[in-house]
């Protein structure tokens, strides 16, 4: 298992990441594991004291975590938002785009190519949850 | 008979596995018996190959005739356009794939 | 038609850089071909029979002269000498080397073209009418909405990875020329009680192994919310398509299975929160946009007379030429679909004469049209005969717009991997057997459609005719469908019994199409007697 690789700068949340079930039944958790088939909004009430929430992709073209993301952030979540299982360099942009700011893939990636990747595309098309201006926006101001 | 078949990584010319080097000719095709799998393995990783599978075969006086026909169709090219395959000059080469 | 501006130019020159360094990576080792299979794909490259096969965008199906030009170029430059208009609107490669993608799709940029999600799991080309903007039945023309989509579309973060590929088609008439209702999402653009235009949302429509019509999901969505009203629609199926059946996996599935109701419900649940996040553009964008399909500076004296002394030119005008909403003015359709030819194939030559022709008769733009056949869209009338010379001397003035020779046919098993039978030739036999015009235009509008597997790519669902090759151990066999159609009067093909040898099969459709002739009223088209005759007496005359 390889050190996540944080977009963050605030300290490494200690308290390891339960299930969104045990999440559900314990009342002090602070950190959160959803499985791709899972429903982001289920977590939705407890945002404000969720210090980081791990969003698995079992299969990198299953792209369901990449929907949870931009629910979580849409709906205020603040905290760590982690990919994690079969990530790869090809997919960080658009994770990052989708919300998430820290990976834990699979295998390693080389941090350097994954800063290449992120700063790639200069300009986007959409609005998404990571607030860059999208290309209408800087049309018309 | 077991024949090796893929496409070349840079061209994607079909190619078929001689027992020392990939060839466009499935003339050129050899019998793997039951080696195909450690073949393609380790053809595949080399990157000498792209995609590469086993085909049944039978062996002809014409040398080795896939089983199925769209081995057969990727063995000569399209029959539709016989200037386009591997034997333009030859008006029996489509009945050799059907 | 659109240009791009520099945000748009740049988008597409990075995508390139993008796939270059990706190619160089899965050269080098870097990458495995499974992890660099989505990758092409979303870059339009397949690995198929020959070769890789490249699918270049022609987004909505309008080209300029010039954009035609660089794709005959590379065919000529990179592949064998000609290119395969397909039914999405888009052309194909056949014979592409990997090793020169980036460099095409380096070419196909300096004229803003690409192959931007041609292929994958992933939103792909968004089809349109091949008259629009030139026909006076639509309200608008429905090509602007159709880039904002583009746009919103390309490079979408959060849906690169659908469960499955997704298809939209937009038009803006009551006759649907693009066979709207089968596709994922088919958008018709109508005017509200206030007269303001807006997007009427059909979900759910498809061929394959599950045919269906869209049904309708949103009567009205106003230009300012349609963004956001498409990623309700998309998110829903991300978070809820099936994954876990490649042939369950498209959104026709998700909403059958939910039903339309509760399909709805949820896209409006997560509307009405999207609404909340600032994706739409203004309509200002909208109105940036629409300024590029201005009409074209047509001359208001152009005459609206027509000598049709000779009799093969008044043939081809009247069945290939279609009236168009500006005086003087006519809608001409080039027919890929020579007799005995491979449909929707063009020579680089006859890709290079089209660009002339375009540029001299058409104010530079073309069309492509998803049954295969190329549209010039603003030609004045006095210069049909002109034209009409031009296209007969290279073989492409066939008269049979609509006709039963004028097929469509998907690449089949001379090309394609998915395939279980040839298609082509089975299209060119057929050609053949109905080379008589006199028959041709007796039997009047009939349209033939043949895939070569289940993927129905040929769209044979849609068909009048349909035929479906199939695998019958181990040799071709051909079923043959009838009743189907792709335009407003939609409706899904149904087959006739058991499948037939290739010949046996173009028997059969002869048998088909002699019992239409003895059984039609006053008018009714080949598909009109099928729907007031039934299968049963068709069944009966095929086999006895």
């Amino acid at each position: 298992m390889v050190d996540p690789i944080r977009l963050r700068d605030d300290e490494v949340h200690e308290e390891p990441a339960v299930s969104l079930d045990s999440f559900l039944d314990q009342s002090n958790a602070t950190a959160v594991r959803i499985e791709a088939g899972e429903d982001a909004r289920v977590l939705l009430p407890f945002l404000d004291r969720l210090s980081l929430i791990e969003i698995d992709f079992p299969a990198f073209g299953d792209g369901r975590g990449y929907s949870a993301a931009q629910i979580l952030r849409e709906s205020g979540y603040t905290g760590e938002l982690r990919a994690s299982g079969d990530v790869l360099l090809d997919q960080v942009s658009h994770m990052r785009r989708s919300g998430f700011d820290a990976f834990a893939p699979d295998s390693p990636i080389n941090p350097k190519l994954m800063e290449e990747a992120i700063q790639r595309y200069e300009h986007v098309y959409q609005a998404t949850s990571d607030q860059r201006p999208p290309i209408w926006r800087l049309r018309h101001g | 008979m077991n024949i090796l078949t893929g496409n070349d990584l840079k061209t994607g010319d079909v190619i078929w596995w001689t027992g020392l080097d990939w060839s466009r000719f499935v003339k050129d095709a050899t019998d793997v018996g039951d080696q195909g799998e450690a073949i393609l393995h380790r053809e595949e990783a080399a990157r000498r190959v792209n995609s590469p599978y086993i085909i049944d075969a039978e062996q002809t006086d014409d040398g080795p005739r896939p089983g199925h026909i769209k081995d057969r169709v990727r063995a000569l090219g399209p029959t539709v356009r016989p200037d386009l395959t591997l034997k333009p000059a030859d008006p029996d080469a489509g009945e050799w794939v059907i | 038609m659109y240009q791009y501006d520099q945000y748009d130019q740049e988008m597409v020159d990075t995508r390139v850089e993008e796939f270059r360094d990706q190619v160089k990576r899965r050269l080098a080792g870097d990458l495995t071909e499974d992890q660099f299979k989505p990758l092409r794909l979303m870059n339009g490259l397949y690995l198929q029979l020959h070769a890789y096969m490249l699918r270049v965008a022609v987004p909505y199906g309008t080209l300029s002269s010039k954009q035609m030009r660089m794709l005959g170029h590379i065919a000529r430059k990179y592949d064998r000498d000609y290119g395969h208009f397909t039914t999405r609107q888009n052309i194909q490669y056949n014979w592409i080397k990997l090793e020169d993608a980036p460099d095409i799709l380096a070419d196909l940029a300096s004229v803003e073209m690409h192959a931007i999600q041609t292929s994958g799991n992933c939103i792909r080309n968004i089809s349109s009418d091949q008259f629009a903007g030139a026909t006076a039945d639509e309200i608008a023309d429905p090509r602007p909405w159709a880039e904002i989509l583009r746009q919103w579309s390309s490079f979408h973060p959060e849906f690169s990875y659908l469960p499955r590929k997704f298809k939209f088609a937009v038009i803006a008439s009551d006759t649907d020329r693009a066979a709207m209702r089968l596709h994922d999402i088919g958008i018709q653009l109508v005017h509200n009680e206030a007269g303001e235009l807006g997007a009427k949302f059909f979900v759910g429509g498809g061929m394959g192994r599950t045919p269906m019509v869209a049904p309708e999901i949103r009567a009205f969505v106003p230009a300012d919310e349609l963004i956001s009203y498409a990623e309700a629609c998309l998110r829903v199926y991300n978070r809820y398509g099936r994954r876990d059946n490649k042939y369950k996996a498209r959104i026709k599935i998700l909403v059958h299975e939910l039903g339309k109701e509760e399909y709805t419900r949820q896209v409006e649940e997560e509307f009405a929160h999207m609404k909340t996040l600032g994706l739409n553009p203004p309509v200002e964008e909208l109105a940036r946009i629409t300024e590029y399909f201005q009409d074209p500076a047509y001359d208001k004296q152009a005459s609206d007379d027509l000598d049709l002394s000779d009799p093969d030119f008044a043939l081809w005008v009247d069945q290939n030429v279609s009236a168009h909403n500006q005086p003087g003015y006519a809608i001409a359709t080039i027919s890929l679909k020579p007799r005995g030819g491979i449909p929707g194939d063009a020579s680089s030559k006859q890709i290079d004469l089209m660009a002339d022709l375009a540029e001299e008769y058409s104010f530079d733009e073309l069309r492509v049209t998803h049954s295969q056949n190329i549209v010039l869209p603003y030609v004045r009338k006095s210069d049909l005969y002109a034209l009409w010379q031009t296209l007969d001397e290279a073989g492409l003035a066939p008269a049979n717009l609509d006709l039963i020779t004028d097929s469509i046919a998907c690449p089949g098993l001379d090309y394609c991997s998915l395939a279980n039978a040839r298609s082509i030739p089975l299209a060119q036999k057929i050609s053949e057997r109905f080379a008589d015009l006199g028959r041709q235009r007796e039997l009047g509008e009939l349209k033939l459609k043949i895939s070569g597997c289940i993927n129905a790519c040929g769209h044979h669902h849609a068909g009048h005719i349909g035929i479906l090759g199939v695998d019958r151990k181990g040799t071709e066999n051909y079923q043959l469908l009838l009743g189907g159609s792709g335009a407003e009067d939609a409706s899904l093909a149904k087959i006739t019994g058991p499948g037939f040898t290739e010949d046996g099969v173009i028997d059969a459709i002869e048998t088909v199409t002699d019992l239409y002739l003895e059984q039609r009223e006053d008018g009714e088209r080949f598909i009109d007697t099928y729907r007031r005759v039934g299968m049963a007496r068709f069944k009966e005359a095929i086999y006895g």
